[in-house]
């Protein structure tokens, strides 16, 4: 084995598949410079910034995905996907129901997500319940390096549109440029498992759609995503001490859910706990409990997630973003402990 | 009407000042995440600023504090809204990027582009309720390539709406440089969609405020909107912490992680030899441009506009020192207000 920073994964995949296959392009906003190595290695017609025009340059990519190029567009972060989001909700996502199977868009859309470094609501939203809600739509949010790469390699194998969001405390260029601009006198809650481990030696395809069990436990289930699972392994231990055993299982995947996981270990545990950094309402976490719910199987629901806008504040930001206290908290009851 | 030459160093000045007391909280940690700055396009935010009063309305982006200071709202609530503090212009829950002023009906958004309906929604609400007030939008020339503003000018052009969309125009999108990814002329584009365009020296605050004076009137007498293009430099990059002005400042700290990466990627594979390595010469024209912006004191507006000064040395050095304590009058309530929160 060896290791990898997230965002070393993420690039290495991608250097590896455009070297194999020249149709995969990169465009998006400020790609020369967010994506330097890139951009040495394959030139101005693989590697390409665009405008500051999201509706044009990702309605763009599912054409140029139907017409036989397989791009992976940068959006720089998810909020911005609501200036452009007919290209993805209208187009990426209908065009094989509409063609009647007939034509596909394989296109991936690369973007930044969540918070936790202070940069206020229009910056730092999940969105990927929201996004996973369409039909055709499928949104990977990896944890961990090995994920990284091995989701990327499926994201862009992948003949549909994919939505990879990468987490900003996860890919340290993120918060080099968004957050620390240089600075080190600021702290930030980052899970050291997230941004660096260990990666296989050759990269394999992790299927989207299929959930990772990270820990076994009789108790619970806590189910999560993203940077939370961090939240949950740590909040996991913690319950531990007190005698709660906890199965934590990480989606990977939004869209493909892998219902089977959830329905077999809440059967077990007969309490679910979703713990997810999107809204709460109309939401991933509301989605998990009608899944169980149809599943017919007897479980006690709760959920951890964010209900009002990200305040700026990084304080209050805190308090709004799922944390270990408020799993802690959310478990205990659950439990009735 | 003739520009007070005066008043408007003042408002500059201030500005200025209040963005460098900015800038060294923002270093101090004080201030999380991006930080948008105005430095270098003081003089067409003041000489806009200028002719706007009470029940004219401004859609403003990301850059949005040289507005809302010569906007005349107070500087220790704006310093507390980018600390994030409770008491700050808005409870904190804003930041920089979304200042929200009722009073003075204006509003900010960090998505770029968004200042162009929201003026014309601001324009349309003035037809109906305050005749003869006007909506000022204040973006980037990176946002022209935005469908919602393109979109915004041929609306207001077409509404007759009262607009003054106002480019400022310092060459770069972000971290690209603006003549990679536009085509056509930005004037020509405006006029296109139907609007009056004027192009302005934006270091140049007297020909700011007579383009912006003649822009209001055309305004505020129903005869519908203008594209005010108005160039500038952008000597502190897109953000504090530009990632392309931190190479070129400490570039031996900077390089160290990326070069043996970039030159391995380079030359390793991939494309043609020609296309690599004309990748390689526009990442060094990149740097060379981030270098090039630094040190311009020939177009630094504040500069220029203190030469003009016909006010005696001594009453100059009063209105500077003036300033100096309100900035600095309102940095330590800031912080006394950190320090009593913690």
């Amino acid at each position: 084995m060896k290791t990898m920073t997230f965002a070393g994964a993420i690039e290495d995949v991608l250097m590896k598949a455009m070297s194999e296959d020249p149709r995969i392009v990169v465009f998006g906003e400020d790609v020369h410079a967010l994506r330097m190595n890139l951009y040495a290695k394959f030139g101005d017609m693989r590697v390409r910034p665009t405008p500051i025009s999201e509706s044009a340059f990702l309605g763009a990519a599912v054409t140029a995905a139907m017409a036989g190029l397989r791009p992976v567009v940068e959006l720089m972060m998810v909020d911005f996907v609501a200036v452009a989001a007919d290209a993805l909700v209208n187009h990426a996502a209908k065009i094989e129901s509409f063609s009647g199977g007939r034509w596909n868009a394989p296109m991936v859309v690369r973007m930044g997500c969540g918070g936790g470094y202070g940069d206020g609501g229009q910056h730092e939203q999940s969105l990927w319940g929201w996004l996973a809600q369409v039909p055709g739509m499928k949104v990977v949010v990896p944890s961990n390096p090995a994920d990284a790469g091995g989701l990327m390699l499926s994201a862009i194998e992948d003949e549909g549109p994919v939505l990879y969001m990468e987490h900003k405390l996860l890919a340290d260029y993120w918060i080099d440029y968004l957050a620390d601009g240089g600075r080190t006198n600021l702290d930030y809650d980052i899970p050291e498992a997230g941004i660096r481990g260990e990666v296989p030696k050759s990269w394999e395809p992790i299927p989207l759609g299929k959930a990772k069990v990270l820990r076994d436990g009789e108790h619970l289930t806590i189910v999560s995503v993203g940077v939370s699972v961090h939240r949950c392994l740590q909040a996991a231990e913690q319950l531990a001490e007190g005698g709660l055993r906890a199965t934590v299982i990480d989606l990977r995947s939004v869209a493909p859910l892998d219902t089977g996981a959830i329905c077999r270990s809440v059967e077990q545990t007969g309490r679910l706990l979703v713990v997810d950094e999107d809204y709460k309402h109309f939401s991933l976490s509301g989605e998990l409990a009608a899944v169980v719910m149809e599943a017919g199987i007897a479980a006690k629901f709760a959920r951890v997630a964010v209900e009002d806008t990200i305040p700026f504040d990084r304080r209050r930001e805190a308090q709004v973003l799922p944390n270990v206290p408020r799993i802690l908290e959310a478990a205990s009851k659950l439990v009735g402990r | 009407m003739q520009p007070n030459a005066e008043a408007l160093y003042r408002q500059m000045y201030k500005s200025r000042r209040f963005e460098e007391a900015v800038t060294a909280l923002w270093n101090d940690g004080h201030i999380s995440a991006e930080m948008h700055l105005n430095e270098g396009e003081e003089a067409i935010v003041a000489g806009v600023l200028d002719h706007v009063t009470d029940g004219d309305a401004l859609a403003l982006e990301h850059r949005g504090t040289a507005p809302m200071v010569m906007r005349g709202v107070d500087l220790a609530v704006l310093i507390k809204e980018f600390m994030g503090l409770e008491d700050g212009l808005c409870r904190g829950m804003g930041g920089h990027m979304h200042l929200f002023s009722p009073d003075h009906l204006a509003a900010s958004s960090g998505i770029v582009g968004a200042s162009g309906p929201a003026a014309c929604g601001f324009a349309f609400a003035a037809q109906h309720l305050r005749p003869s007030k006007a909506a000022v939008a204040f973006f980037g020339e990176g946002a022209m390539n935005q469908g919602m503003l393109m979109e915004s000018i041929n609306l207001a052009a077409a509404w007759s709406l009262p607009v003054i969309f106002v480019c400022k125009d310092n060459g770069m999108a972000i971290t690209t440089p603006s003549n990679k990814v536009t085509a056509g002329d930005l004037l020509t584009r405006a006029e296109g969609l139907g609007a009056h365009a004027v192009s302005v020296d934006g270091t140049d605050v007297d020909e700011v405020w007579r383009a912006a004076r003649d822009a209001f009137l055309r305004a505020r007498e129903g005869n519908g909107p203008t594209f005010l293009h108005a160039t500038c430099v952008r000597p502190e990059g897109h953000f504090l912490g530009d990632p392309l002005l931190r190479i070129v400042r400490r570039p031996v700290r900077e390089l160290k992680s990326k070069v043996a990466p970039l030159m391995k990627a380079a030359t390793t594979g991939g494309s043609s030899l020609s296309e690599r390595a004309a990748s390689l010469g526009s990442i060094m024209g990149m740097l060379g441009r981030a270098q090039k912006t630094q040190n311009q004191a020939a177009s630094d507006p504040v500069e220029r506009q203190r030469q003009r000064l016909s006010i005696s040395d001594a009453d100059r050095d009063e209105l500077e020192r003036e300033v100096d304590g309100e900035v600095q009058a309102a940095v330590s309530s800031a912080l006394r207000g950190q320090e009593a929160r913690a």
